[in-house]
């Protein structure tokens, strides 16, 4: 069972961190006043009171992670079991479902999400890597059949897989990084948590940010009409410079620190193009309306859902003996 | 007091659990006399569309109940009875049995807005089944009462058939515009424009 202490050390670094982090809402809030006043208070302007409710919305994000940190391992696992349960909602409210799939949806949300994150508590690497990708995918497959009801079974089994394998496997290797024993990095393990979603998250904002500025190309218009070519060069060559300059919270050298900025980023933009399909065959923009100027859950961890198991992995076979 | 208890624990519980979001489309949440009428797909109906108002509203809307299901004592009925303060009539008209529209009327004169589901029975299928005449009658009777139609989607995915558990799947509650009986409108003319206002608030291919 994971224990919670983080070395004096990591404390200092983390509290760093936040207040880095903190600064550049804070920056940001007052860059979004300042377009809203020149603009006018009472003018309504789309794109402003968007930009203006997703950083208000980022320091409610950041108040709980900060809060979830506070708490240590634990907090970690509750909140992203939290974040799983939430995703899978969306994922299965979007995705039409029939009768059939009764059995195969109770066991995705009350035992399948439950005991992955119970797994990660455990510290039982050997079980929680394949519990969902073999135990689920088989089992859910029998659990399909339990209606009798054979109309697109190959696509109704598909989907509840999916849902499974994106917000819990997925996402779950995230504070699955907890778990890994590096040495040298003892007691500090939040802090790639903090590296992963802090880099995975600016590379999504900073995308948004050169796409406004300076997007003129179309990356790929039938999937995500808003995303430039500019906008993907310049985030994520910036995301990645600023993941470099976070190696001091990795285990990672600076160069190393760069070239997983880079893997994240990339899997983060791609699986961001990969959701964005799947909202698009079911004819929505958003996955959810949780979060004020964001939309769903899922279309915030869009780009951490491909990152965090890759980020794990490779986390996993290069610095873990 | 408990009863009040009881009715905002249950719709706490049914909001998290649906993540119902209201959708007012058509009208605002007013206290103006209303009957709100919704499609039927499980007895857990009547809980989110009650649930959806604002709760000085919940407090003067009843839900009207088929006495069959409901009214055999217990928990069942201290819940539709006490909780939800329930408007129970016979489906099936018997022998000497209370004319279901002179209970809903009656209702209605004594300041209460209703919860019905003119389809009459829970509908497994997607869609909207014909509608009984009821609607029509209470409409008949009482010319000046609002009409307002209520779409309940994905409902029919949380509770299945038959089952227990409900399954955390997001719903939404949408409220269209109110609708009066006009002027020697005709029984079939009311029952197809109220239940068109109906269908019009389904999203374009629920639950294909």
């Amino acid at each position: 069972m994971m224990t919670s202490g983080m070395s004096p050390a990591a404390q200092a670094q983390t509290m760093l961190l936040f207040q880095g982090i903190g600064g550049a809402l804070l920056v940001a809030s007052l860059a979004g006043f300042a377009l809203k006043l020149k603009v006018g208070l009472a003018t309504a302007h789309p794109v402003i009171d968007n930009l203006n409710s997703r950083i208000k919305a980022w320091w409610a994000m950041v108040a709980v992670i900060g809060l979830s940190f506070v708490f240590g391992a634990a907090g970690v696992i509750v909140l992203f079991f939290l974040i799983s349960f939430f995703a899978l909602r969306e994922f299965i409210t979007l995705t039409p479902t029939r009768a059939g799939d009764y059995h195969a949806l109770a066991a995705s949300f009350y035992l399948a999400l439950p005991l992955q994150y119970l797994l990660i508590w455990f510290d039982w690497y050997g079980l929680y890597s394949i519990f969902i990708p073999v135990y689920g995918f088989l089992v859910l497959a029998i659990l399909a059949t339990a209606g009798g009801e054979t109309a697109r079974f190959l696509e109704r089994a598909a989907k509840v897989q999916w849902g499974l394998m994106i917000c819990v496997y997925c996402i779950s290797h995230v504070p699955a990084l907890l778990t890994l024993p590096i040495p040298g990095y003892e007691g500090r393990n939040l802090l790639l948590i903090a590296f992963l979603v802090i880099v995975v998250q600016s590379s999504d904002v900073l995308q948004y940010v050169w796409g406004k500025l300076l997007g003129r190309h179309k990356i790929a218009p039938q999937l995500s009409p808003s995303k430039t070519v500019e906008g993907f060069v310049g985030g994520v060559a910036s995301a990645t410079a600023l993941g470099a300059a976070l190696w001091w919270v990795t285990p990672f050298a600076p160069w190393q620190a760069a070239l997983m900025a880079l893997a994240i980023n990339l899997m983060g933009f791609l699986g961001g193009l990969v959701m964005s399909a799947i909202k698009r065959d079911r004819g929505v923009k958003d996955w959810g309306q949780m979060i004020e100027g964001h939309g769903g859950m899922l279309d915030r961890l869009d780009s951490v859902c491909f990152a965090a198991p890759i980020f794990f992995h490779l986390t996993r076979y290069w610095w873990v003996p | 007091m408990v009863e009040h208890l009881l009715a905002s624990a249950i719709s706490a519980v049914a909001r998290a659990l649906t993540g119902a979001r209201a959708l007012w489309r058509g009208c605002a949440p007013q206290p103006v006399q209303r009957v709100y009428f919704g499609n039927h797909s499980s007895h857990a109906d009547f809980v989110l569309i009650w649930s959806s108002l604002p709760p000085d509203l919940r407090r003067q809307t009843r839900p009207v109940a088929g006495a069959d299901y409901w009214d055999r004592g217990g928990l069942r009925g201290y819940i539709i009875h006490r909780v939800f303060r329930g408007v129970l009539v016979e489906r099936e008209r018997r022998e000497g049995g209370a004319d279901p529209i002179a209970t809903m009327v009656g209702a209605l004169d004594e300041g209460a807005s209703l919860i019905v589901f003119p389809e009459g029975t829970r509908n497994l299928q997607d869609g909207l089944l014909p509608f009984k005449s009821g609607i029509f009658r209470l409409a008949q009777a009482r010319p000046a009462v609002e009409f307002v139609p209520v779409w309940l989607d994905n409902l029919k995915r949380v509770m299945p058939k038959g089952k227990l558990l409900p399954l955390p799947i997001l719903c939404t509650v949408s409220f269209g515009a109110p609708i009066r009986l006009a002027d020697g409108e005709s029984r079939e003319a009311f029952l197809a424009r109220t239940r068109a206002a109906l269908l019009g608030l389904a999203p374009q291919e629920s639950g294909s």
